[in-house]
């Protein structure tokens, strides 16, 4: 009994340190290369795993916010219905003889108005899940594009749009500059800043934040609004890679991007969970991808890899949670 | 009025005729003659259909439509009681993908097999899968959004990898297997007599017997049913398996009536079950629902899918109105609910 006693008041301790989730997830992310590696001899290609990037990155613009959502114990599932509306309203306004740069801002915007009202109708209906309502809002906003572009595709953008999916800036691609930019920004925002603070806040107790004076409703709405332009770039960078879109396009991305948060550490009962767990998530899950490709599994396999890793991200936390209880 | 009452019992149970409810509020009413209303509506929207094509409400069309119905309905049954458990199920529409593709590819294989047969196989599939979500929301407690996004996606891509990308069409299945959809007893479809069945013994089960309440308990307070003394996680393992076997069976006669098998059979069917469901007046929040209620609410969407395509609506409205249909059907719950309870403190404070 005694060493364990000695153990506890120490304040570092390496095995508390590795045992970390984002420290574990990092050991799983070389193995997956190790394994990758050994998978396919052209996946060990600096240019190639730059290049895969490019893929996989977009959905990664939604992992950031989505990582706030979930830490306020929230969810939100209409963010591939949201890229979608607000990829085929640009494509269809471009169509229609808009400018380019126009077109750009509305989707932005439309994104936004999107995120907005996902948040005050959770902010002003508080008795309703956000599982419900953004369920809800998930068919209506993808219903939407449907409407507006049937079963079509629109397409034939600028050359200085497409750049935007395909462009390098030196030997960088340009998305991963943009993703970095946010990245920084987001982690800056989760963790350094008063906002960030709240934001755990809300999601440890929501009651006893408001009754301190946090002002919840408002950084909800604040958060789903940010949910909904991140979605929005998230589209931008997606329709350029595309070159065209299509009412259908960014299907299941709520659910890989809701496996990446979860992957990363976020607890689904909100509260808990750092953003570089999400990030490496992002890369894990998107290398993952990339080197089973290689390799030719099937997309319907991919699925079902992705599906189970979310659910055991999930019950991995919660098995080692009951251990020590009972111990 | 204990069993007709089943699903309000846990809001209106203060309800009794006293002198006080004579201050009635519209909302209480709306509760009263929720299932009322929600006819008159689907009545108006039958003539208005009608005014615009007259060929809506032939005894051709009105069959069709039931029968097309039918599935949906058997679905919602599930999906309210797994709601009623303030849960939710995104998977069933890969379930159904999963057992109807076994089913089909195993009649295919031996075409002397009873289609009841088969349809029992697609119930025990269908069974297996709400199982393991069952265990992973009850057991592991994960939520049930995640869980059941997660195993829809495992199902889905299993339907892919079993059938390997092909397709079951009519003509590998026989002809006693697509009689389960499309004959008939008495002239009337034999989903029907099925859906009918499913709805005889699902009334029996939530009204009648000691589980069935439960589920009911569970769901409108989960820690006061716990201190009673009920199982909550084996209601809540019950409730997720008793959507699959549900979800396993349609999944067969889907195919049977369909006579084909795809892989992304029912893709997003889940959403019209939930739509039934909220359109039916079962409450997100857990505890509130009717047989009645969301058998109307089915036939409610089984009218709007069969009657756009008469009004000349495009197909890619569906899906849009369908959404619509949802949020205006939630909130609607939810204003009535705060409505209700704040005339059940009106009567409090008396």
């Amino acid at each position: 009994m005694e060493p364990r006693v000695l153990e506890n008041r120490q304040s570092f301790s390496w095995r508390r340190y590795l045992l970390q989730w984002e420290v574990m997830l990092l050991a799983l992310f070389l193995a997956i290369n190790v394994m990758n590696a050994n998978l396919s001899e052209y996946y060990l290609d600096f240019t190639n795993l730059r290049d895969a990037m490019m893929g996989f990155l977009d959905k990664a613009f939604i992992v950031l916010p989505m990582v706030l959502v979930m830490i306020m114990g929230d969810i939100d599932i209409s963010v591939g219905s949201t890229v979608a509306l607000s990829a085929v309203i640009m494509a269809d306004l471009y169509r229609m003889g808009v400018p380019m740069e126009a077109a750009v801002v509305i989707c932005l915007l439309t994104g936004t108005v999107c995120g907005w009202l996902n948040g005050w109708l959770i902010v002003r209906f508080k008795e309703l899940s956000s599982v419900i309502i953004t369920l809800a809002t998930m068919i209506i906003y993808r219903g939407i594009a449907y409407i507006l572009l049937e079963d079509q595709a629109a397409g034939g953008f600028p050359s200085w749009f497409s750049h935007l999916g395909w462009g390098y800036i030196g030997p960088v691609p340009i998305i991963v500059i943009f993703f970095a930019v946010f990245a920084v920004i987001f982690i800056l925002l989760l963790h350094k800043t008063v906002l960030g603070r709240w934001i755990y806040a809300i999601g440890s107790n929501p009651t006893s934040s408001r009754y301190s004076g946090v002002q919840v409703d408002r950084i909800k709405i604040l958060v789903f609004t940010l949910t909904g332009l991140m979605a929005a770039v998230a589209a931008l960078f997606l329709t350029a890679r595309m070159g065209s879109t299509r009412p259908n396009i960014a299907t299941g991305y709520e659910l890989e991007v809701i496996a990446m948060v979860v992957l990363g550490g976020i607890s689904t009962s909100g509260g808990k969970g750092r953003m570089i767990g999400a990030i490496i998530a992002v890369f894990l899950i998107g290398y993952l991808r990339y080197g089973l490709g290689l390799i030719n599994v099937q997309a319907q396999a991919l699925l079902i890899i992705i599906g189970m890793l979310l659910i055991l991200a999930v019950m991995l936390p919660k098995l080692r949670l009951t251990r020590k209880k009972n111990a | 009025m204990k069993s007709d009452n089943a699903g309000t019992a846990a809001v209106t149970t203060v309800a009794s005729p006293e002198p006080a409810s004579r201050k009635r509020t519209i909302s209480s009413y709306v509760v009263r003659f929720r299932e009322v209303g929600l006819m008159m509506f689907i009545v108006l929207l039958c003539l208005l259909i009608q005014l615009r094509n007259p060929s809506f409400l032939t005894l051709d069309n009105i069959n069709d439509l039931i029968t097309n119905t039918a599935i949906l309905s058997i679905l919602a049954v599930g999906m309210m009681l797994v709601i009623i458990t303030r849960g939710i199920d995104l998977s069933i529409g890969a379930t159904l993908a999963l057992s109807g593709m076994i089913s089909a590819m195993t009649v295919s294989e031996y075409p002397g097999l009873h289609p009841l047969v088969a349809l029992l196989m697609g119930v025990g599939i269908g069974i297996l899968c709400g199982m393991v979500i069952g265990l992973l929301v009850s057991k592991m407690g994960l939520l049930p959004i995640i869980a059941t996004l997660g195993m829809m996606n495992v199902y889905r891509g299993l339907t892919y990898l079993i059938s390997n990308g092909r397709w079951v069409s009519a003509h590998q299945m026989p002809a006693s297997f697509k009689e389960l959809g499309t004959g008939t007893i008495l002239g009337v479809n034999n989903l029907i007599w099925i859906a009918l069945v499913v709805y005889l013994a699902a009334y029996y089960f939530i009204a009648h017997t000691r589980t069935g309440r439960q589920i009911y308990a569970v769901g409108s307070n989960p820690e006061a049913a716990r201190i009673s003394g009920i199982q909550a996680d084996r209601i809540l393992w019950l409730v997720y398996t008793i959507m699959g076997g549900l979800a396993g069976g349609a999944g067969v006669l889907w195919v049977a009536k369909f006579a084909s098998a795809q892989g992304d059979t029912a893709t997003g069917y889940e959403l019209s079950v939930i739509a039934a469901c909220v359109v039916g007046g079962v409450s997100i929040a857990g505890g509130v629902g009717k047989l009645s209620g969301v058998l109307l609410g089915a036939v409610l969407l089984g009218i709007i899918n069969n009657a756009l395509p008469l009004i000349n609506v495009s197909a890619f409205w569906q899906m849009g109105i369908q959404g619509a249909i949802i949020l205006a059907a939630v909130l609607m719950n939810a204003v009535i609910k705060r409505g209700v309870d704040r005339n059940n403190l009106m009567r409090r404070r008396i």
